[in-house]
């Protein structure tokens, strides 16, 4: 008999608490069906960013004007179009038909420039059918006159902002990058959040060395960098009891969606192994699962969940750690 | 009920054509262009006609094919027109002799244009419609916009009764791109003058086997005659017909025409007979004349043929004592104009009484204003006590004094408001003022008009709006000399023109100045504060571009500027209007985002707050006068003709002053001075390691690169910069400087963008970097100036076949109006730096023929011997040919030459007559053809001596004995289009012509059109759901012969192999086809990184790069891939250009379907080009 893997999540109901996070496979219906036969309990649609909704809107306006009534021969340059789909409308596109298509659980993803933006776009997309919204939250601060309480005001606003603007459950996807993280985690929740994606994954720069250009790389994620979201889902989960927690980074295997839900998460996200092996990877994840939780006869994910948070395990501070003589403490003797 | 909206003359006549067609057959030719592109939009979003069928808008490869599809479809029975112009007309000539000798109901939209004569133009005169008022075809003019829409009705309507096919034209320009207010046709107007059995009629005449017919007979001397003479009751009864048509137009509309329309007093004397849109000038003239007294008329003839002659004799009163006729075209050695002498023979046979004196005079050729002073000379003349039976209006004839001189002062009372406006096409002031017209022609109780004015250049063009609304409807047709209102959009168009010359005494000024309301008078040229003086102008101040930068609007001033005019000009209430221009945003750009909406909406409002009255102190403060200043050292023909053009006042040049064979001098773009850039490229001598890519891919050849002996420095500016030359094959001590010509750059910034070479501490830093042209230009001028002197580098001396070596000879193609970042300039530049002093070019119409030999300059020059490329255009379709025939008259002469000098080998002296004739350099020769002058004047200087005529016809062709390349350019519209059949006929010829493509992909001189050069996926105009078959392959084509040298370059991409394949071309004893990857503004690029940009289009197989080198050796492999196997997808090519990317955002499916296409096209090409590099091909000797 299959152990019961559903889970909770936003106050959804996930089958699995696997959840396909924002990647190209999220992109069009073909892969999203595919993820929804292999298994994962919901889906994250890839990031509407603002940015770039202004960035496509400006360029097509300025290159249609570009030229356009300078000679006497051509009135412009390209015929009359009207752009039906526009980042905003391929967008939403991809979600209705993804709400359609699906049987389980749609979240929509936003990254917006402006407030208004992330409460228009937040608002849109809830409209559009999806069960609930990500703030895909990211900011290089990289402006010496900004503190740090400015910035987690700015943030804590917005979130205010957008969840009391939309009826559908609203999560906050962060980085690490806070100088007391469980402090700002509550007070996200605080500000209404329903649930925490931890953690973002940023562009970083490289550098050409032909070309002499910085040329920004996303790279896929390596399975040891599940440890660090793994020790702030085990810290937090006993200071958020009611807040879902979602881990994503290094999520490759079943193996580590175990330990992800043994730290207390609700839900565990995957970009990089869809990515690399395709969504059947995810159908395989859930096996390991199964076969790891069968063989230990538990009921239910449920009862795995949270089951090694720091509060839950004997040695609580193995979670605050960090420096290289402690790990070399806790070394033991293989036996 | 009528139905008002602001359209201009071109889209008023093509709505009725589409809603009455099966079938359009297009190609684009100014000023008809738009015609075809509306056609094809409508039928793309899936209008239908009033049948409710969506007309099938079909793009041909010529004028003839349009012709030719548009006869195939009526003899099928389906309705069918098309639409042209000029050259294109004259292209459909025999195709139209067919339909109309079948009687076939058609209709032709004509958007008439002069025909090139000693000078292409585009400009609107009757010379085309008139050259073919031979082939049958009834002939209806419209004289309006409102007229285009109604004659298009009655045109159709009347060729389905009387089986007359019917050619209905306009005024190019003057009415094709007129904005008007009119009333439009519904479609059951349509309906209600379209005979269903009429349509049914034509059908059934259509080929079907079930109805089988022979059309189309070749017939002998027995018949022909006879069946010619059997439609003449056809032709009769058009005129009856068309009136019909006309009367059933007015039970409708209102709107009564006639035949001929008669317009003046009833009892008028002296009277204009004219067609066209000049009768809306001679109209206000007559009421200006009438109110003082004078008995004057004007007969406005519609239809002209068949000529209606009673209806001429109908409509003239009878008190009429003398005619002047006006043609707009010239028909050289006739006796009289078409039309006068029509009128004349009209009234020869059917006047009755005493015939009233006829004259007959020209005017208004290629747009050339008609004003109400001209008409009113017109009146003046025929009040003369001996009139000239043959006159010229409009221009200063001081050779045959043909010309009568305008009414001086002479306007009539203007019941309109008029707005002038002048900009740059950078600066969106047309498109702004095109929603303003439409803006106030919405207004309940006002009608508005709108003519626009553009200069020749494509980068930085002057933009001149001319907009009148008033309470009734406008019937003025000529430029506004006495405006209400101006504006001036950019501040430094008050130095460079009289701006100020067109307002009225007291009118309103607004002007665009980064200074502010207090500051702006002092930075004022004098004149120009003389003229606000002097006519006591209100002048209001606006920082436009500080306000589009708050908002987000880069350079984009047109949506500041417009609610400042509405404010000014007090037309209607001020919150009204600014409703209605945002909703005009919104329509308008909606479809762009909502991003560029809101930033627009942000600039309306933030534009009044901004919008400052000047204070005018009571003095001028400045010296300097507005206007062209050229430079002290320009040629006299240059002083005397040219800078009359460039300071905007060719109109007032007399005949004598233009060449009579269009003939002019090159060399003359260097005293244009145009200054546009903002920012300069500035070289840092101390990082540049003299690669030369940045002089290479500059389209205006305003950065040269020049290597010279270190004593050339002796009298250098002190800030003059140099560097230690890096090559050994000029002498130690060899300086080297990079310079820009600081008046000539564009700014484009594509030098910065190649440049290689960076600072070791500070990346960012360039060799080459763009800096505020503000504190670099004055002392570049100085710079630039000393560079002039330097000397040219011994061509001899260093490789043609690199880079850098290229860059050091002197181009002969510089500072063309082309547009900034141009694609095509940089492969005409380097072949002149190549080949300059010994090439003649043919250059098919298009962009490369505009940039290229449009006045008043030319960028083709000369270099310090006088010697430099002759350039000639012909046609479109005939460049090829063009070319061959230039080849084949140089090879006779130099045939001619060499039979000369052994006959005459003895007196030249055998040794020189031997080494002429035997040590002949090749092409590519530098020393040997150096060697070759030097002989060519020794035989010269020896043939002064001999008193033979012999002598005088080889010292008259000499010349001849020196190679010369012959290099055909053109673009692809010519290539793969309407000149292929002549192109392919002059490769298959064996002769030694150099062809270059400038392959940009679309037509890009008329807007960006398709053609077979097009890939698939691309949106285009004619495709605007993208092009759906594949870019043809004309290399393939070309190489099917064998002995054709054929490369495909891409300077960009490839700068060596592009320098290289254009050597080989050129030495090739053969045909040789290059195509050139040419980026262009109607691909949607990034301009400043348009040559980086051309290395993802070969890394990813989009333009492969090849050189296919025929070769009599046994086992040759001619074909050598130049590129690698593409590393990228052609998505992460495609995506970053408009005319792909566009299609994901209108039609995502079949976008991504024609992406999976076209990269399956590539990825076969590839594999068949890889394994034509391994392919054995020699050709074979041909027989002597």
């Amino acid at each position: 008999m299959m152990v019961d893997i559903t889970t909770q999540y936003l106050g959804l109901t996930l089958r699995t608490p696997i959840v396909a996070s924002p990647s190209p496979r999220t992109g069009n219906i073909a892969d999203l069906v595919a993820l929804e036969q292999a298994g994962v309990g919901a889906v994250v649609l890839p990031s509407l960013f603002e940015e770039d909704l202004e960035a496509e809107s400006l360029t097509l306006y300025e290159r249609h004007e570009k030229g356009a009534f300078t000679n006497p021969e051509a009135a412009d340059y390209f015929p009359d179009l009207t752009y039906s789909h526009l980042g905003l409308e391929r967008h939403m596109t991809l979600l209705r038909d993804a709400v359609q298509e699906l049987a389980i659980p749609v979240i929509g993803s936003i990254n917006g420039r402006t407030p208004g933006g992330w409460v228009e776009y937040a608002q849109t997309m809830a409209d559009a059918g999806a069960a609930a919204v990500e703030l895909n939250m990211y900011d290089v601060a990289a402006d010496p006159s900004r503190t740090a309480s400015d910035v987690e005001a700015e943030y804590i606003k917005l979130v205010t902002e957008v969840v009391d603007a939309v009826d559908v459950p609203v999560s906050v996807k962060l980085s690490p990058y806070f100088t007391s993280f469980a402090n700002f985690a509550r007070h996200v929740v605080g500000a209404g959040a329903q649930g925490l994606v931890l953690f973002n994954r940023f562009y970083q720069p490289d550098l050409d060395l032909d070309t002499l250009d910085v040329t920004p790389r996303l790279e896929l994620s390596h399975p040891s960098e599940v440890r660090l979201p793994l020790r702030w889902i085990a810290i937090l989960r006993r200071h958020l009891p009611h807040t879902s927690l979602a881990l994503t980074s290094g999520v490759h295997s079943g193996q580590d969606v175990l330990k992800a839900l043994l730290a207390g998460s609700d839900a565990v996200m995957t970009t990089t192994a869809v990515l690399n092996t395709g969504p059947e990877i995810v159908r395989t994840m859930v096996d390991e699962m199964q076969a790891w939780l069968t063989d230990r006869e538990y009921d239910s994910v449920t009862q795995l969940q949270g089951s090694m948070a720091q509060h839950a395990t004997s040695d609580p501070g193995a979670y605050e750690r960090a420096q290289y003589q402690q790990v070399l403490a806790s070394w033991r003797p293989v036996s | 009920m009528f139905m008002w909206a602001c359209v201009d003359g071109n889209e008023a006549a093509a709505r009725v054509a589409h809603a009455l067609s099966d079938v359009c057959a297009i190609y684009p030719i100014t000023p008809a262009s738009p015609m075809g592109e509306l056609a094809d939009s409508w039928s793309a979003a899936g209008r239908g006609n009033i049948w409710g069928q969506i007309p099938t808008v079909v793009q041909l490869q010529s004028e003839g094919g349009a012709a030719g599809a548009l006869h195939g479809a009526l003899q099928k029975g389906a309705l069918a027109t098309t639409f042209t112009a000029s050259q294109g007309l004259l292209l459909m000539v025999p195709n139209m002799f067919k339909i109309a000798g079948e009687l076939t109901p058609a209709v032709i939209h004509v958007a008439a244009r002069t025909v090139a004569t000693h000078a292409l133009s585009i400009f609107g005169d009757h010379s085309d419609v008139m050259a073919a008022r031979s082939t049958g075809w009834a002939m209806l003019c419209a004289s309006s916009v409102q007229e285009a829409q109604d004659f298009a009705l009655v045109s159709h309507a009347t060729t389905l009764q009387s089986r007359v096919p019917f050619l209905h034209f306009f005024d190019g320009f003057r009415t094709s791109h007129e904005i008007d207010k009119i009333d439009l046709l519904s479609d059951d107007d349509l309906r209600a003058l379209i005979d269903p059995e009429r349509v049914l009629d034509h059908r059934m005449r259509g080929m079907s086997p079930e109805r089988p017919v022979l059309r189309g007979t070749a017939q002998n001397p027995d018949v022909f005659f006879q069946a010619r003479e059997s439609v003449n009751p056809f032709y009769d009864a058009v005129a009856q017909h068309t009136q019909h048509a006309f009367d059933a137009l007015a039970d409708r509309t209102g709107r009564q025409y006639r035949l001929v329309d008669y317009v003046g007093e009833p009892d008028a004397e002296r009277i204009i007979v004219v067609m066209g849109s000049a009768s809306g000038t001679i109209r206000e003239t007559i009421g200006e004349l009438g109110k003082r007294g004078e008995k004057v008329g004007v007969a406005i003839i519609r239809l002209y043929r068949p000529f209606p002659t009673q209806a001429l004799i109908d409509a003239l009163p009878k008190t009429v004592r003398r005619i002047a006729v006006l043609d707009r075209t010239k028909e050289p050695g006739a006796p009289a104009e078409p039309l006068h002498l029509d009128v004349a023979l009209a009234l020869h046979e059917h006047w009755t009484g005493s015939t009233p004196l006829v004259i007959g005079g020209r005017y208004g050729l290629a747009s050339k204003e008609f004003t109400p002073a001209h008409a009113a000379a017109v009146f003046a003349e025929l009040a003369a006590d001996q009139p000239k039976p043959r006159f010229t209006v409009g221009i200063v004839d001081d050779v045959t004094r043909l010309s009568i001189p305008p009414v001086a002062d002479f306007r009539p009372e203007q019941p309109t408001t008029q707005c002038v406006f002048y900009g740059l096409g950078s600066d969106g002031t047309v498109g702004a003022n095109k929603a303003s017209i439409k803006i106030l022609g919405d207004q309940p109780d006002l009608f508005a008009q709108g003519y626009f004015v553009y200069d020749s250049k494509k980068s930085g063009s002057v933009t001149v709006s001319h907009l009148r609304f008033g309470p009734d409807p406008i019937t003025s047709t000529y430029l506004i000399d006495q405006a209400d209102f101006v504006a001036c959009h950019q501040f430094t168009l008050l130095s460079r023109m009289d701006v100020l010359g067109s307002a009225r005494h007291g009118a309103t000024f607004l002007l665009n100045s980064p200074y502010s309301a207090e500051d702006t008078w002092g930075q004022l040229p004098g004149s120009v504060q003389q003229q606000i003086l002097d006519k006591e102008l209100q002048v209001y101040v606006i920082d436009a571009a500080s306000v589009a930068r708050e908002v987000g609007l880069r350079g984009l001033i047109n949506t500041v500027m417009q609610p400042c005019f509405f404010a000014l000009v007090d037309v209607m209430d001020a919150e009204a209007a600014v409703q209605l221009m945002k909703e005009h945003v919104t329509k308008t750009h909606g479809r762009r985002g909502q991003h560029v909406v809101e930033r627009n909406h942000a600039a309306i409002d933030s534009a009044l707050a901004a919008l400052h009255k000047m204070v005018v102190p009571n003095c001028v403060t400045n010296a300097e006068t507005a206007g062209f200043h050229l430079p002290d050292a320009a040629p006299d023909f240059v002083r005397r003709v040219t800078a009359k053009m460039l300071a905007g006042e060719g109109d007032l040049l007399p005949v004598s002053a233009l060449p009579v064979d269009g003939t002019f001098p090159t060399d003359t773009a260097k005293w244009e001075k145009r200054a546009l850039a903002d920012e300069l490229p500035i070289w840092d001598s101390d990082i540049c390691i003299d690669c030369g890519k940045c002089a290479l891919v500059c389209p205006h050849a305003a950065i040269r690169m020049k290597a010279y002996p270190e004593e050339a420095l002796t009298d250098a500016p002190s800030a003059f910069p140099s560097k230690a030359y890096g090559g050994k094959d000029l002498p130690a001590g060899t300086r080297l400087t990079i310079q820009v010509a600081p008046d000539d750059c564009t700014g484009c910034g594509i030098c910065v963008d190649v440049c290689p070479a960076r600072s070791k501490t500070e990346v960012r830093h360039k060799s080459i970097n763009m800096e505020p042209a503000s504190q670099h230009r004055d002392a570049e001028r100085v710079n630039y100036d000393f560079f002039l002197t330097l000397p040219e580098v011994d061509r001899s001396a260093v490789r043609h076949d690199t880079v850098k070596g290229s860059q050091l000879l002197q181009p002969l193609f510089e500072f063309s109006g082309a547009c900034s970042g141009c694609g095509e300039t940089p492969y005409l530049k380097l072949l002149t730096q190549q080949f300059g002093d010994r090439m003649i070019v043919a250059n098919a119409t298009g962009c490369s023929s505009i940039f290229g030999g449009n006045l008043p300059t030319t960028p083709w020059s000369v270099n310090a011997e006088g010697r430099g490329p002759a350039w000639n255009n012909s046609l479109f379709e005939d460049n090829a040919e063009f070319g061959l025939g230039m080849r084949l008259g140089a090879d006779a002469q130099a045939g001619e030459a060499r039979a000369l000098v052994r006959e005459l080998a003895a007196e030249i002296g055998e040794d020189l007559a031997s080494d002429l004739l035997t040590k002949q350099p090749h092409i590519d020769d530098e020393p040997a053809i150096a060697e070759q002058r030097t002989r060519v004047a020794q035989l010269r200087e020896r043939l002064a001596a001999i008193d033979d005529p012999r002598a005088r016809s080889l010292d008259a062709i000499a010349e001849a004995l020196v190679p010369l390349a012959v290099w055909i350019v053109g673009g692809d519209g010519w290539a793969y289009d309407i000149g292929f059949g002549g192109l392919d006929h002059v490769l298959s010829s064996g002769a030694n012509v150099n062809v270059i493509v400038l392959d940009t992909e679309v037509y890009s001189n008329t807007g960006g059109q398709a053609s077979k050069a097009t890939p698939r996926g691309a949106a285009a105009k004619f495709a605007s759901s993208g092009k759906g078959t594949k870019k043809k392959d004309l290399g393939l084509l070309a190489q099917a012969y064998g002995d054709v040298y054929v490369a495909q370059i891409a300077i960009g991409a490839n700068e060596t192999q592009t320098v290289r394949a254009l050597l080989e071309a050129a030495a090739y004893d053969g045909p040789s086809l290059v195509i050139a990857y040419s980026t262009c503004i109607a691909h949607g690029i990034e301009m400043a990184t348009s040559m980086t940009h051309q290395k993802a289009a070969v890394a990813s197989g989009y333009w492969p790069l090849y050189r296919f080198h025929p070769s009599p050796e046994p086992g040759a492999h001619p074909f050598h891939l130049d590129s690698k196997k593409p590393t990228i997808p052609l998505h992460e090519f495609e995506q970053h250009e408009t005319r792909y990317a566009a299609l994901y955002r209108t039609e995502p499916e079949r976008a991504a379907a024609l992406e999976a296409q076209a990269q399956a096209d590539i990825d076969e090409r590839w594999n068949y080009y890889d394994q034509l590099a391994g392919v054995e091909r020699t050709v074979v000797a041909e027989e002597q």
